[in-house]
Parts: C-alpha cells; sequence; structure tokens
C-alpha cells in the first residue's frame, strides 16, 4: 500500500515538475493586449466581423490590421473599448437591425402548392421557386430561426419570421441564411418601413396576399417627403421616419409598420421601448 | 425463369400498374394553341428566331441551339406564331415559349431533306440528329448529338437499348416497340454506325413478354441482342441497365463512356431514324395520359407543346379532382401546379391521381429501418445524407456519395417514417455544385 502511493505519488510529482517546466519553456508569446480585447469582445463567435471567431478578430486587431469597429453585436461600446486599449479612435456608427420585409404569413398569402418536404428555406425554394405565389415573402420554414446565434429571431404559429429589435445585434447572418432577400438591414432609428418585399403589379399582389404593398401611392400622397414608390414597391426614405407616421394609419393594406405600435401580427416579442427603437 | 433474369443491386418492385399496355397508340387531335418551350433540353434554352404574327410551316425551325449542348427547337404543325413570352413551364416557373395557333392544314415546311443514310458520313448523320432537335426521350432530355460524338480517348464497343420502362403506369416505349419496331431498328443501325459499337444490346423488363417476343423475332441475323429483365424499379437507369446488361459499374462521377457503353431510349432511336432517313425533327411523341384520375387512359401521339388539359380532354376529362398532376412517371416525374403546362420533348407521361392516392403523412422520425439503404441501386446511406444536411454538413454529405445519388426515389418511396430523402440529397446535390462554382 505504502508503495503504491510513493509510486503514484512519485510519478504525480515527476510529472507536475515536467509539466511545470514545459509551461515555462514552450510559453506561447500572446500580447497581453490580445487577450484584454478578446475579454471585451461578446464571445459569441458569430464570424460578422470577417473572422472565424472573436479570438481571430482579437489578434487582427492587435496587428493593426483591421479597424476595432467591425464587431457588430459589441456595438459602439465595444468599439470605443477596443480604440481605447488599442490607442486609435473609433468610427462611430449608427446600429444596425435586421428586419424581415414582409407581413405575410400562411393566413395571409397564398400558395402554389401544398409543401410537405424539409423545413428548409433554402430546399424549398428550389422547389419551383417555393411554395408562396409571392415571389418575394417570407417562406415561414426558419432557415434564420436556426441561423440566429442570438435567439433573435421567431417563428409565428402562421409561419412568418419576426426579428426583436432588442435582441438583434445587426450579425447578419440570418441575411445570408434566407434565399429570398426578404431581410435586410437597416438603422435602429429607421422605425417605420414598408414591409413588403414584392416587386408585382398590384392587381397582382392583391391576387395572392392581404397585406403586401400594391403601389397605390396612397402613402406618397400623405408624406410626399417620407415615401417613394421604387419599382412597385413603396419605400421609406432615409431619415424621414416621423414624417411617415401619419401614413400608416391610411395605407390600404397595411403593410407600412411603425415600430413602436409593435411587431407583426402573432409575434410575442413585446414592442420596443420608444427609447430603444 | 424470372428468379435469374440479371438486373443490378438494390432497387424496389412498386405495383406495375400498366393500365394503358394493351392500348394501341391513338393520334392526338391538334389543340387550338400549342405551347412550345425554348427550354425542353438540358443545356442552354434555344434562342426564338420567330416573331408574332410570323406564319410557320410544320417542322419549321422556331428557335435555334445555343452552344454545343443545346439543340433547335421546331413549329409541331402548320400555322401562325401568336405568342412569344413567358408561360408556365413543367419547371413549376413561367419560362419563354413560342405560342402557335395551328392553320389545321398540318403542312411540312418544303426545307425537309430526307437523305439515304449509306451516303452520309458519320458526321453527317450527328448533324441532322442535332439539326433535328432530338434530345434523350426518357425523361432526361440530354442533346442525343452529345452523346454520340463522344471524346476519341473514351472509345464505345457497346450500345444498349433503354425498353425497360420501369416507372409504375408508363406504357409509351413498351407501345413503341410493338407497334414500331421497324423506326426503332433503323435508329439502332444508324447508332451503330455512328458510334462503331461492336454489342448491341436491348434491355426490356421480363413485364413486357410481347415486347420482348417481337423484338426478339426482328432482330435475329442483326447481330442485335434481345435480353429481358427483372422487374425491379430503377432498372431503366442509364449506370443500372449498364450493371445489369454489361456487368460493368460506372465509376463514382464517371459517366457511361468511361466504361465504353452509351445508352439510348427506344423512343430517341425512333427519332433518330425519323431525323436522318427523313430529315423529319422531333416534333411529335408518344405519351402515355394516365392514372385513377383519367376517366379513359390512352396511349397518344401528341404534338410537343400541347397543353396537359388538351390531352386529359381527349382521354374522357378526370373523373375526379386530382390531388396530384404529374409528368412523368410517379417515382421520377415532376409534379405539376396546373394542367396549363404543355408536353414537351421528355414528357412520357401524363399521371392524375386522385387526393385519395397521394399520401400527405408528415415526416416522422427516422427508425433506423435502413430499407433506404437496402433500396438504394447506387448503394448509398440515403438517411446519413440526409442527416448531414439537417445539420447543413455538405462536406460530409458529399464524403458519403451525395454526388453519386441518381435521384430514383427509392428511398423515399420506401421510407416508413416518410422523410423527404431525395429532396435532401438533391438539396445536398444543388449547394455542394453551387459552392464548387464559387
Amino acid at each position: 500500500m505504502v508503495t503504491a502511493v510513493l509510486s503514484l505519488g512519485g510519478i504525480g510529482l515527476l510529472s507536475a515538475v515536467a509539466l511545470g517546466v514545459a509551461a515555462k519553456r514552450f510559453a506561447v508569446e500572446v500580447d497581453p493586449r490580445e487577450l484584454a480585447l478578446l475579454e471585451l469582445l461578446p464571445g459569441v463567435n458569430c464570424g460578422a466581423c470577417g473572422f472565424a471567431g472573436c479570438s481571430g478578430y482579437a489578434r487582427a486587431l492587435v496587428k493593426g490590421e483591421v479597424p476595432p469597429d467591425l464587431c457588430p453585436p459589441g456595438g459602439n461600446d465595444v468599439a470605443v473599448k477596443l480604440a481605447n486599449i488599442l490607442g486609435v479612435t473609433a468610427t462611430l456608427s449608427e446600429p444596425q437591425v435586421a428586419v424581415v420585409f414582409c407581413q405575410g404569413d400562411n393566413r395571409k398569402t397564398k400558395t402554389k402548392f401544398r409543401y410537405l418536404g424539409m423545413a428548409d428555406c433554402v430546399a424549398a425554394q428550389r422547389l419551383a421557386d417555393g411554395p408562396k405565389l409571392c415571389p418575394g415573402g417570407c417562406l415561414g420554414l426558419g432557415s434564420c430561426e436556426r441561423a440566429c446565434p442570438f435567439g433573435a429571431i421567431e417563428m409565428t404559429a402562421d409561419g412568418l419570421a419576426v426579428i426583436s429589435r432588442e435582441l438583434c445585434t445587426g450579425c447578419r447572418k440570418c441575411v445570408a441564411a434566407c434565399p429570398r432577400q426578404v431581410i435586410r438591414m437597416i438603422p435602429l432609428s429607421a422605425t417605420v418601413q414598408v414591409l413588403c418585399n414584392s416587386h408585382d403589379s398590384g392587381t397582382l399582389v392583391r391576387k395572392y396576399c392581404s397585406i403586401g404593398c400594391i403601389a397605390c401611392q396612397i402613402c406618397v400622397k400623405t408624406a410626399p417627403e417620407a415615401y417613394r414608390v421604387d419599382e412597385r414597391l413603396a419605400v421609406v426614405i432615409s431619415n424621414q421616419y416621423d414624417e411617415a407616421v401619419p401614413a400608416v394609419a391610411k395605407c390600404p393594406t397595411h403593410c407600412i409598420r411603425d415600430f413602436h405600435d409593435g411587431y407583426p401580427e402573432g409575434s410575442s416579442f413585446s414592442p420596443p421601448r420608444p427609447n430603444a427603437a | 425463369m424470372a428468379m435469374f433474369l440479371t438486373t443490378f443491386p438494390g432497387g424496389l418492385h412498386p405495383p406495375e400498374l400498366k393500365l394503358t399496355a394493351r392500348q394501341p397508340v391513338e393520334a392526338c387531335p391538334l389543340p387550338d394553341q400549342l405551347v412550345v418551350p425554348l427550354s425542353q433540353h438540358i443545356g442552354a434554352p434555344a434562342i426564338a428566331c420567330v416573331t408574332v404574327g410570323q406564319k410557320v410551316g410544320k417542322g419549321e425551325v422556331i428557335a435555334q441551339a445555343k452552344g454545343f449542348v443545346s439543340v433547335p427547337v421546331h413549329a409541331p404543325t402548320s400555322g401562325e406564331v401568336v405568342a412569344l413570352e413567358p408561360r408556365p413551364h413543367p419547371q413549376g416557373r413561367f419560362l419563354p415559349a413560342v405560342v402557335i395557333r395551328p392553320d389545321g392544314a398540318d403542312t411540312w415546311v418544303d426545307s425537309l431533306v430526307p437523305a439515304d443514310p449509306a451516303t452520309l458520313s458519320v458526321e453527317d448523320m450527328v448533324e441532322r440528329i442535332r439539326a433535328a432537335g432530338v434530345v434523350g426521350m426518357g425523361g432526361a432530355t440530354f442533346p442525343t448529338h452529345v452523346k454520340l460524338t463522344p471524346p476519341v480517348d473514351k472509345p464505345i464497343s457497346t450500345l444498349l437499348i433503354n425498353g425497360v420502362e420501369c416507372e409504375p403506369y408508363l406504357t409509351s416505349d413498351h407501345r413503341l416497340m410493338l407497334e414500331e419496331p421497324a423506326r426503332l431498328l433503323a435508329g439502332i443501325a444508324l447508332v451503330r454506325r455512328i458510334l462503331g459499337a461492336d454489342r448491341v444490346v436491348i434491355g426490356i423488363e421480363a413485364n413486357k413478354p410481347d415486347a420482348i417476343a417481337l423484338l426478339t423475332e426482328k432482330c435475329a441475323g442483326l447481330d442485335i441482342e434481345v435480353v429481358p429483365l427483372a422487374v425491379k424499379y430503377p432498372q431503366g437507369s442509364e449506370k443500372q441497365l449498364i450493371q445489369a446488361l454489361n456487368g460493368r459499374e460506372v465509376p463514382s462521377g464517371g459517366l457511361p463512356m468511361d466504361v465504353g457503353v452509351v445508352v439510348q431510349n427506344v423512343a430517341t432511336l425512333a427519332a433518330v431514324a425519323d431525323a436522318v432517313i427523313e430529315g423529319k425533327p422531333l416534333i411529335e411523341r408518344i405519351c402515355t395520359v394516365t392514372g385513377p384520375a383519367v376517366t379513359s387512359p390512352k396511349n397518344l401521339r401528341i404534338r410537343i407543346g400541347t397543353p396537359l388539359s388538351h390531352l386529359v380532354g381527349i382521354c374522357g376529362g378526370m373523373r375526379d379532382v386530382p390531388g396530384k398532376i404529374i409528368l412523368g412517371g410517379p417515382m421520377m416525374g415532376m409534379a405539376q401546379l396546373s394542367l396549363e403546362v404543355p408536353a414537351t420533348k421528355g414528357t412520357s407521361g401524363v399521371l392524375l391521381l386522385r387526393t385519395a392516392d397521394v399520401s400527405f403523412a408528415p415526416e416522422g422520425p427516422c427508425i433506423r429501418c435502413a430499407r433506404c439503404v437496402h433500396g438504394c441501386p447506387v448503394r448509398l446511406a440515403p438517411t446519413t445524407i440526409a442527416a448531414c444536411v439537417r445539420l447543413e454538413r455538405f462536406a460530409d454529405a458529399e464524403q458519403w456519395h451525395a454526388m453519386d445519388c441518381i435521384e430514383c426515389g427509392s428511398c423515399s418511396y420506401i421510407c416508413p417514417a416518410g422523410l423527404p430523402l431525395v429532396q435532401a440529397i438533391r438539396h445536398a446535390k444543388a449547394t455542394i455544385l453551387a459552392r464548387r462554382r464559387r
């Protein structure tokens, strides 16, 4: 018994010494600033900066290869802190959020055929351009929801993706996951948006969707400084969001959304607080 | 005898349901409008060379081929071009088509040049086939002239004739073999000369004994073997047919010419005979209009571009609201959005199922029964590839040889959990190809 304790203890002691020596002798030199930067980064490894993970970005930052404002989840706060450590100035930019430019869930939009395949938007889009009659609308199979590292996307019971403006960090993973480019980035201050992605004519849109833009120009007539119609689809002109509000109630198909009033129907997200938006 | 018929490993035997096997081919009257899509073949779509209002003769070129892997498209009858616009296409999209209103005279264009094949060189014959717009009529619609010009380092020793017709319901190839053996044999002789093939084998599933007997008799003394094959799906798939008839497996990622073989469908060979000898373009084909929702299923000789609604009308209309409209057979055919789409060069059949015949069961969990693995004629593990796809691990799917899938649908058919296995593998193939291009 004593022999066993001694021999095992001895092996342990020897190994500890060997490891200790190795740790000193073969230590990898890490710039302390890199560790400090890594500490500041959100650590979700979303890849929005263009690197495989936060550590890659931290390494590139220390080498001075990239600016400190590439981390959308960190936002301006993190950019400033990173810049302070590196001794540079960060260019501050307005935070961006992703928005699904569609409110046509399965009850509001008609389909071409009954889809019984894989629950994957890209796979569904490859089958005759997807089951929805609308060529631009949300397919509702949740590819963006699965791509989101922050749990900021929910699928409503009727199959519509809704993105929380509070949880979204602007990493753009959902933008890449969507086969129909119905998710786009907008500044957080853009509180009024025309949530439709169909450039079809109004007559056609009316045939398949009850909440799509029919390019009737009523919003343009109500608030000419805030709206224009591009290729049969109304858009809100940048920075004219307050001016755009009066037209929200006038839209005959209710496709203009003021995010102060809450999210599209069926969403469980609570309306964004005025100061958050 | 049946036990020892040659075949390939894997596969399965769905109900044959050949309702129209004994129905002689009937000529289908011309519809009011023919919608001729410019994309009826694999490869670049043809480019229209007619204008709205132009009068065209039967067989006149209405669209020119674009590039080598492409074929021209011809007017299926004489008449007037009334529109040149996107129309519903069997692929489920609106694609450009030439719409022709028949004048009823059905007069051939006078530029057709019959020829004596004995005086034609191999190159001349291949050019006549290309100019006639001949494509693989078994359903894949690959331009035939491309298949007939293999690279010089791939000598072709064997010509296999595909008279298998393993899809349930379809009988168009069966009827062609029974009713027009002379056209078929003329086509075989021409293609044999073009390829310089020593061995010619016609493979026919053993459920068509009349066709086997007839062709055996007609081929006597012509150095053409007629081989009955086990009744098993997908026996008519090119690579599986080669395995059954030639005992050789086409290597992963390879083509039949890698094992010295070219496979041609019987309907294609008949079209080749018309093209080379008579100079006639491919403007008609035999099509089986069938299924439990059709009042009187028939084999029809149809013009390319005939809307499906017209075909169904000729067959006495529908006896029930269709639950599914399929172009081709039930295993590999393409579901259609409406009867507005036209029949194309690859339309071997139109199948109308009732709602009661279609399974709408949602997919369940995989129970690891491995029926898909046993059924796969390429010996893949469909459930594993589908799992990789679900996890978006497309590189892993490629390692599991997703690219070798022939999309025969055996795995989806046999899966007791109703998993969309073929869709998952097709999705993997498309994604892998897209990533390679990047």
